[in-house]
């Protein structure tokens, strides 16, 4: 539910993330840098292929195309009322085929390869003192709380149905507000009970984990 | 940067994901023009945060996004988001919440609900569509003067989020006065 990864075994869920991210990048570049309309349209042509070559299941990935079948036509169309129709069919066939390439990517690599291969790209923020495991920590906080949040939401809108039988409101926004901001609180204290964000290894703020650490404590031998 | 920063973080990002899922919100004086709230919640992470952690809380959400979350709204997400041409409003996000968090911290001295307006209206509006447009532009050969006529239709919907991100602010500052950062 939380990702556009389709499960199966295709040679393009088995070829590495990495791997996919660079050939990615390059293939954009070279789709970018051409002009000519019968390479685009082979272009995309070809990567109508490889949806093709995941089966029946890849193909109706194809409609990953739909939410910009609406602004394509128009640029289309006005390409056309300008006069310039191949401008528009190349501007379809470039952004169609960028577009499809890219969500190809993401359909077959799972969420936690397609982090894991990103991974290198945080090495630098060792040298502001944090872990490289605290965007990971994030990414997977943020994944715990939307449903969370939705919940909370859901909540109120219910209630608020119940007395006034609109489905929902701009005035909802602020009570759902505090009502999530008191939730997030409880998670950072969870969060420094067990260590905190980078681990226990930063030696830093030991003391203070320690302080943290020793109410969290009490508060569990009851359970 | 502290558990709770890391968590704010998180939560803002969250916060524009579950804006951009719930079902269109009504606005009374506009009935029958429902508004998705995805850009409140960009708003809101640059007026609450301040422009750091504000500006780090987007990022979180587009490199989730990147990493094939459907959390834009309409389900959209993955790479192909960065392909698509409306991809210069998506990378003014960043921009945009960072000027709405300094103008957050500038001034301090206005009621919360008015600075909170204008920021939003010049980071979260301003800002944003001066990467926007021309973006369309660049990627599309439609000139800048077309596009802008294309876009001037969401602005109204823009400005009222604007509003309420004021309203909202307005509300968390005096219920949770330790939740408006920008001020702390």
């Amino acid at each position: 539910m939380m990702s556009l990864y389709v499960p199966g075994q295709s040679w393009l869920h088995r070829c590495p993330a990495g791997v996919k991210f660079v050939l990615l990048c390059v293939i954009s570049a070279v789709l970018l840098a051409m002009h000519d309309l019968w390479l685009l349209g082979l272009a995309f042509v070809a990567t109508l292929m490889l949806y093709a070559s995941l089966g029946p299941q890849g193909v109706r990935q194809v409609s990953a195309l739909k939410p910009l079948a609406f602004l394509l036509v128009i640029l289309f169309l006005f390409h056309l009322m300008t006069g310039d129709w191949q401008q528009g069919l190349r501007l379809i066939l470039h952004l169609g085929s960028m577009v499809l390439l890219a969500n190809l990517v993401t359909i077959t690599t799972r969420l936690d390869d397609m982090m894991a291969a990103l991974r290198p790209i945080f090495q630098p923020i060792r040298f502001l003192g944090l872990s490289p495991s605290v965007p990971a920590l994030a990414v997977a906080l943020v994944i715990r709380f939307v449903p969370e949040l939705l919940r909370v939401y859901n909540a109120l809108a219910e209630a608020y149905r119940a007395k006034t039988g609109a489905r929902g409101s701009y005035r909802l926004i602020a009570p759902f507000m505090i009502q999530a901001l008191a939730m997030s609180e409880n998670v950072a204290e969870a969060l420094s009970a067990r260590g905190g964000a980078s681990g226990f290894e930063p030696a830093g703020s030991a003391r203070d984990k320690n302080a943290v650490g020793g109410a969290a404590m009490k508060e569990e031998i009851p359970s | 940067m502290t558990d709770r920063s890391v968590v704010q973080i998180a939560f803002y990002a969250a916060l524009i994901a579950a804006l951009g899922l719930l079902p269109p919100i009504a606005v009374p004086f506009l009935s029958g023009v429902p508004i998705t709230a995805q850009t409140l919640g960009v708003m809101l992470a640059g007026v609450m945060l301040g422009p750091i952690r504000g500006v780090l809380a987007v990022l979180l959400f587009m490199f989730i996004v990147a990493l094939g979350a459907p959390l834009l709204s309409g389900g959209r997400g993955g790479l192909g988001v960065f392909a698509g041409p409306t991809v210069g409003f998506f990378v003014g996000w960043p921009f945009g919440v960072l000027v709405t968090g300094m103008i957050m911290k500038a001034t301090k001295s206005w009621p919360v609900w008015l600075a909170a307006v204008v920021a939003a209206c010049v980071g979260c509006i301003g800002v944003i569509y001066l990467f926007g447009v021309p973006g369309v532009t660049l990627i599309t050969g439609v000139p800048i003067d077309k596009v802008l006529i294309g876009t001037a239709a969401f602005i109204p919907g823009d400005l009222i989020k604007a509003a309420i991100a004021g309203l909202v602010a307005q509300t968390v500052s005096r219920g949770l006065p330790g939740a408006l950062l920008s001020r702390a």
